[in-house]
This record gives structure tokens, sequence and C-alpha cells, in this order.
């Protein structure tokens, strides 16, 4: 990686994060999101761990604070792939892609910026379900691994937003960005654990590759790990192939002008 | 009602009906997102059916009362954000030109989001049946739901109206959809509000007046007649309706002041 990519995404980062810190309509939802379904989901559904067969190590507040995490961690890549539209919108990209000696440097710094956001969501996220009485069975090693999976997460949901941002390059991209996202984490085991789903949601689940993910950080979470190595290979290949898609979309916009 | 009144809400009511048409966003994604939410929680939580005392053995049939809010939280976004751009192009400043009748406006201008909450009302419950639902309130029942569906997404819109009178920015009422979102969340919508654990979520339910339209419609799903839950959920429903214009009344009356 040159010089000149990483002084670009150092600009574009700085850039993306003091919008968002400095714009509460930006950065609330993207915070509120993630603390609502936690809400629900861990607060209201904690007798789902009462079904004959429901097998997980931990309370029911841990088993739900893993898939608010990562819930979290893709979300935040895909808000943040909206903030990539509005600067198409503005003109703002036009006037980077002449400016920036090194154009790749341009979807890191909004990896970077979406990564930092996220990790700020994540300790709020982390202080609310330790307050509600999470109990963790993993070591610090084990909680290591679960906060990597979830940045990787968020590293492919940036990438995949930012991909759909510089090929459309309008906010009307936002359905876009989002329900591929939102089906790709709801069709995996939210509520019970996999072995519990039924029907064609199994059939689903157990094709879709974030549930290999989402299994492997509850394993982390519960100290009992388990599929932590397929979770960081799935997690990777999704990282490199958004990525591809994402610096694909970069050259449609450096060719759209 | 005198004719002139009449005809001021056609007028604009139908002008209402076909700027919505005219949206596909704002036709397909309230049909269709509800409908996803409903297959993903239906088919996630089926499980929850095995819970002793859980009212039915079917997660579907529960939880299909969930697309007849959502869809009325959709036309709490749809009815303020076209009344609010209504506002923002100067259209309602030339109508204050005009002897409308503020009513007239109000009632006119929810015209679309009514057909459309009409629309999806009709969509949920044909969903559910093609699905395997079977109403136990009947045929009648099922008139009663569309009904109570129509009613929720009209006390929904009037506060869409009042938020988009009182701010008259698209924007403010963009913001304002994830609030009530949270009553959404923060209601039986998942789970029997005798199911939950967790003290302070069963209080904040108990308290949240989407449980008691969701356990309305619920009712007559999975239970039949129920003149409890069926007096809660229209005594809430038009509460709402009740209160929603009585504010969306009161901000109109401020912005269109005729001098």
């Amino acid at each position: 990686m040159s010089a000149q990519t990483l002084f670009v995404a150092r600009g574009v980062a700085w850039r993306q994060l003091h919008n968002t810190l400095t714009n509460p309509a930006i950065f609330i939802p993207s915070l509120a999101f993630p603390l609502l379904n936690f809400a629900a989901f861990a607060g209201g559904l904690s007798r789902v761990r009462q079904v004959p067969g429901f097998s997980f190590a931990g309370n029911y507040t841990a088993f739900q604070f893993v898939f608010i995490l990562l819930q979290s961690a893709a979300f935040t890549g895909v808000f943040s792939g909206f903030g990539v539209a509005r600067d198409f919108e503005t003109g703002f990209t036009r006037r980077l892609l002449l400016a920036a000696p090194n154009r790749s440097g341009i979807v890191l710094g909004y990896a970077l910026a979406s990564a930092a956001r996220w990790l700020l969501t994540a300790s709020i996220v982390t202080g609310v379900a330790f307050a509600v009485g999470m109990t963790v069975g993993g070591s610090g090693v084990d909680l290591f691994g679960l906060y990597a999976l979830a940045l990787i997460l968020n590293f492919a949901g940036t990438l995949w937003a930012t991909g759909v941002a510089m090929r459309i390059r309008s906010q009307q991209a936002g359905p876009v960005m989002q329900m591929p996202v939102f089906l790709a984490l709801f069709f995996a085991p939210v509520y019970v654990p996999l072995d519990l789903l039924q029907g064609w949601i199994h059939a689903v689940a157990r094709v879709n590759p974030v549930t290999p993910v989402l299994e492997a950080a509850r394993g982390l979470v519960s100290g009992e790990p388990t599929h932590t190595l397929v979770a960081f290979a799935v997690g990777a290949g999704l990282v490199a192939a958004f990525a591809l898609w994402a610096l694909g979309g970069l050259r449609r916009a450096e060719a759209a002008g | 009602m005198s004719r002139a009144f009449a005809l001021q809400v056609g007028y604009l009511a139908r002008r209402s009906a076909i700027r919505t048409v005219r949206q596909p966003a704002a036709v397909v994604f309230p049909l269709l997102f509800p409908v996803l939410l409903l297959a993903v929680n239906s088919g996630g939580l089926r499980a929850e059916t095995r819970l002793p005392g859980f009212p039915t053995s079917s997660f579907l049939a529960f939880a299909l009362a969930v697309p007849f809010i959502q869809g009325g939280l959709f036309a709490t976004g749809n009815a303020g954000i076209d009344l609010a751009k209504d506002i923002q192009t100067g259209f309602l400043n030339r109508l204050a030109l005009t002897p409308m009748h503020g009513i007239a406006l109000l009632a006119g201008e929810l015209g679309g989001v009514m057909a459309l909450a009409l629309v999806q009302a009709v969509f949920y419950l044909c969903i559910g049946l093609v699905f395997g639902v079977h109403l136990h309130s009947g045929i009648a029942g099922g008139f009663v739901v569309i009904a109570l569906a129509t009613v929720i997404a009209l006390g929904f819109a009037a506060f869409g109206a009042f938020a988009a009178l009182r701010t008259g920015s698209t924007e403010a009422v963009n913001g304002l959809f994830p609030v009530f979102f949270v009553f959404l969340f923060i209601s039986s919508m998942n789970i029997p509000r005798n199911l939950m654990d967790t003290t302070w979520f069963r209080w904040f339910a108990t308290i949240n007046p989407v449980s008691y339209l969701i356990e309305g419609v619920r009712s007559l799903i999975i239970t039949g007649w129920d003149p409890e839950a069926l007096a809660l959920a229209f005594g809430v429903g038009l509460a709402i309706v009740a209160a929603g214009f009585a504010l969306a009344a009161a901000s109109l009356s401020e912005r269109l002041a005729r001098t």
C-alpha cells in the first residue's frame, strides 16, 4: 500500500468521522437501531431461552448481544454507504476524485471511518449489555476474537454499501444497500440456535454465510468456541469479494466522470 | 357535512391518492417490508410456540397482526412526508388563499394514505390466508381486521401530518419514523405479555398503546371474538385518531394563518 493511498485514506476517514460525530442526525440512528433491537430481543424474548432444546452456555442477553454486535457492525457499514451516496449527490466525491493522487485510498478512507464509527457504537452497546446483566464465559482472547469477527463484518458491510453507492451515486440507493444486509442477517439463527430452526428458514440459514460467523461469535462469548476458523475464513472471503465490488464501483464512478 | 366541504375533501383526496400511486417506492416498500419481516420472524421464532402457555401452535398466525401495525407506521411517514412537501413547495400557502376549510384539507391530504392503508390491510390478510392462517373469527372477523387496521393507519397518519405541520420539513418527519418504531419494538409484537420474563420490558409493553392495537388484531386471528381485546384496540385506535387530528388541526391553524 503506497504512502499516497494512506494519505488519501486518512483525509477521507477524518472527514467522514468528523461529519458523523458532529451531526447527531447521522450518528444517532446507527446507535439507536442496535440498542432498540437489543431491548426488543434480549428484553422481550428472554423466555425463548426456556424452549426445549435451546443449547447455549450463557444467558439470553449474551446470546442476543452477539447478534446485535454483528448487526451494528454490518449496519454501520451500510450507514456509511449512505454518506458515500450523499457525497456523490453534493458533488463532493467528484471533486475528491479530481484531487486524490490515489483513488483507492478513497474507498479505504470510507472503510476506516466506518470502523472507527462502529467501535464507538460497539463500546456503547457492550456497556449497555453488561449493565443489563450479560454473562460472559469467554476469555479475553475469545472476546478479542469476537470483536475481530464483528470488525471484519463491518468492513464487509462498508465495502458492499460503498460499491452500491459508487454505482448508483444517489441516496435513493439506500434500500439496495440495506435490504440484502438485512436479509443476510435475519436469515441467520437470530432468535434461537440453528438446530431449533425448522422448515425453509433452517435450509436458508444453513447456507447463509452469516450463520457460521454468528455461531462462532456466540461460541466465543460463551467460552465454547466453535467453527471459529471457518467464521474467520468466511469473513475474509466476504471482505475480499466486497473489496473487489467497491473498487469496481470506484472505476464505474471514475468512468462516469 | 356540506356539499362544498365534501367536494373539497374529495378533490384533495383524489390528488393525494394519485400522488401516492405515482410513487412506486411509497407503495411497494410498505407492502413488502412488513411481509418480509413477518416471514423472517415467523420462521425464526417458530420454536417459541413450544413454550408452555403460548396461545397458538402457529407463529405465523400469532405474528400476522404485526404487519397491520407496521403498515400504520408507514402511513405516518407517507402522510407526513407528503404534507411536508406541500409545505416546502408552497402548495399549502396557495391553498390558504382559497376558502378551503382547514379540516377538509387535513382529511383530503390523508386520502392517499388511507387508500394505501386499505390496500395494505387486504394484502396482509391475503398473505396470511394463502400461507395457511385460519381466522378464528371467520369472514366477518376479516372485515373487522381491515376496519381496525384502517383506524390504526388513520391515527398514525394524523400524527405524521401533525409532525409535518409543526416542522414543515420532510427531513424532520423522516427522523420521527424511528421514534414510532420504538413503540412497535417495545410491545407484545413477538411474545404475549404474560410470557415476558423481563419485568421492565413487560411493564413498558403494558403501558404501550401499540400492544393493545396488536392484541386486538391478533385476537380476531387466533382467539375469535374477544370483546375486551377489541374494545381496547378500537378504543386506543380511536383515541390516537382523535389526539392526532386535534394536534394536527391546532398546528394547521397556525400554519394556515389567514390574515
